[in-house]
């Protein structure tokens, strides 16, 4: 449905967007995660028609942005970053100005209460958008996106700014969204596109770092074993008994102290459970364990580190760049 | 297109702006007749003409501050470039709303003329006609500098005084003109002159090589804000 390919926006000598190529399916809700300033917004403005790319390609629906924009921008119904809001407009005035700018054909009453429906805004529809709570003008925004019934919706950082509660509802209503539209969200809340989105692409400074499903990379959590252990007896004898159990690769302590306990961070072999010969080799010793839990790696980890090989891998390149000028 | 276009003109009237710009234009075209021709008690009705005409560059920049400088402002500029709307089409509407507020307002200022009428044994309407019919060429040319001006910047206040900076240059053109000795750079000023264009109209002559002028430099400024943003895009 989406298709961007060796997309690049360049201003003077900075790279925006370098070379990044990926592809939505259809139905398929994909979260585009990046700290900020990795290029997310330029990437979707480009996609959007809004910006114009330095070169390569983006193509919604098999038709390019470029060449055809105003067949490509129906398509798409866009919430930037900022809900762009008339604030001196009331949110039906609002609706029925975006459905005529959109050129829309569907039955103007029934589809913008359906629209009002799902995004719950009915109750607000007669008034002015500047009275409105961010919640509800960030739910406007999205409502606006969805005038027309675009097939494919962008949305950048829906929830910037909403309250725990509201965050729940945006996402459950892009859950809901997802079956029948095909969804890119940008943003850099990691838990979110866990709870919302099939697939996660990551950027980084205008490069695309990895773009695999999120069941993948919620795997490589879990196959990272860490766990928290509290013992109580003296720190340094732990942590050589610890780091002694068969399937530990790393023990650490980690400082924390309560009363006569302290804490150690362990890292266990891959596929291998070390809770109980850990139990065991401290009762050995008659130090009672009086806490254990399990430390999953989370995704800010798993992000941190792909960023890290990639600083990493870059580095290599330009060392690798460097040799190879030597050697001649 | 369409919808921008009552959009815009919707919104002239759910802000103060559009009122502002109806009181004060017919406060300061109403000042000027009663001046020209009450004071004065005469039925010429061409000073009146030449004083609006020098009003319209502080009263049409209320018109256009706001065109596009507040759409990038509010960013609500990010809609109007994502909807599937030519950029040919956005420009168009603004100016069309615009022009549509400056000449309901104008053909309201009409009303002057009939009660001076009566008092006139002889009253030279062709002369009134045409220069109202100039004075809608003006205030077309003015609103497309402005809607130009607007979209250069994102502050309101600086897109009203750059527009009046702009419209009181050409203006004021045609009064240094007779400063200068250099006859090819007094027919150049003469030729680029808004004021200079006008005086056929004042008497009652349809001046078809003025309408072109006014026409296209009104055309070229509104292309000019589509490069704009043409230019926006892309850099």
């Amino acid at each position: 449905m989406i298709e961007i390919s060796h997309l690049v926006k360049r201003y003077g000598a900075k790279f925006a967007v370098d070379d990044i190529s990926f592809s939505v399916g259809k139905g398929e809700i994909v979260g585009f995660l990046g700290p900020n300033g990795a290029g997310k917004s330029t990437t979707m403005n480009i996609l959007t028609g809004y910006l114009s790319s330095t070169s390569g390609t983006a193509t919604v629906g098999g038709i390019d942005i470029l060449e055809n924009p105003y067949e490509a921008k129906k398509l798409i119904g866009f919430l930037p970053e900022q809900p762009p809001l008339y604030v001196d407009m009331k949110v039906d005035e609002y609706l029925n100005f975006i459905y005529e700018l959109k050129k829309c054909k569907l039955n103007r009453e029934k589809h913008l209460a359906e629209v009002c429906e799902v995004t719950k805004i009915s109750d607000v529809r007669g008034r002015m958008i500047k009275n409105l709570s961010k919640g509800y003008k960030q739910r406007v925004g999205i409502a606006q996106a969805l005038i027309g019934n675009p097939k494919v919706l962008i949305f950048d950082e829906p929830t910037v700014g909403l309250d725990p509660k509201q965050i729940i509802e945006i996402r459950n209503l892009i859950r809901n969204l997802g079956t029948d539209h095909t969804i890119i969200l940008s943003t850099h809340i990691l838990p979110e596109v866990q709870a919302v989105c099939d697939r996660i692409v990551i950027i980084n400074q205008g490069r695309l770092i990895a773009d695999e499903k999120t069941e993948n990379i919620t795997r490589v959590v879990e196959e990272n074993r860490l766990y928290s252990v509290k013992v109580c007896g003296p720190q340094r004898e732990v942590l050589s008994v610890l780091s002694k159990v068969p399937g530990v690769v790393r023990a650490d302590a980690v400082g924390e102290r309560e009363l006569d306990s302290f804490t150690y961070h362990i890292e266990s072999e891959p596929g291998v459970d070390v809770r109980k010969p850990l139990f065991f080799a401290l009762s050995e010793h008659n130090w009672p364990i009086i806490g254990l839990e399990a430390v999953g790696m989370s995704l800010e980890d798993v992000f941190m580190k792909l960023m890290d090989a990639d600083a990493k891998k870059k580095q290599r390149a330009s060392q690798n760049r460097a040799g190879a000028r030597d050697n001649r | 297109m369409f919808a921008i276009f009552k959009r815009e003109l919707h919104s002239y009237f759910t802000t103060p702006i559009g009122y502002v710009f109806m009181a004060v234009f017919l406060a300061v075209s109403g000042f000027c007749f009663s001046i020209t021709t009450l004071q004065m008690q005469s039925s010429d009705v061409s000073t009146y003409f030449q004083f609006l005409m020098f009003a319209y560059i502080v009263i049409i920049p209320l018109l256009t501050m706001k065109t596009f400088a507040e759409e990038r402002r509010t960013r609500t500029e990010q809609l109007l470039l994502t909807a599937p709307v030519s950029l040919t089409g956005m420009v168009m509407a603004k100016f069309l709303a615009a022009f549509t507020m400056f000449f309901g307002t104008l053909v309201v200022s009409a009303v002057y003329f009939f009660p001076l009428s009566l008092y006139t044994e002889e009253m030279n309407w062709s002369r009134v006609w045409g220069s109202m019919f100039a004075m809608v060429l003006i205030g077309m040319t003015f609103i497309s500098i402005g809607i130009f001006v607007s979209s250069l910047t994102e502050n309101q206040f600086t897109a009203s005084l750059g527009t009046i900076g702009i419209l009181l240059a050409l203006m004021i053109v045609a009064m240094v003109n007779s400063l200068i000795d250099s006859y090819v750079v007094r027919s150049v000023l003469d030729w680029i002159s808004i004021y200079s264009r006008y005086a056929n109209f004042t008497y009652g002559i349809f001046d078809f090589g003025a309408v072109v002028y006014y026409i296209s430099i009104c055309v070229v400024f509104l292309f000019l804000s589509v490069r704009v943003f043409e230019k926006r895009r892309w850099s």
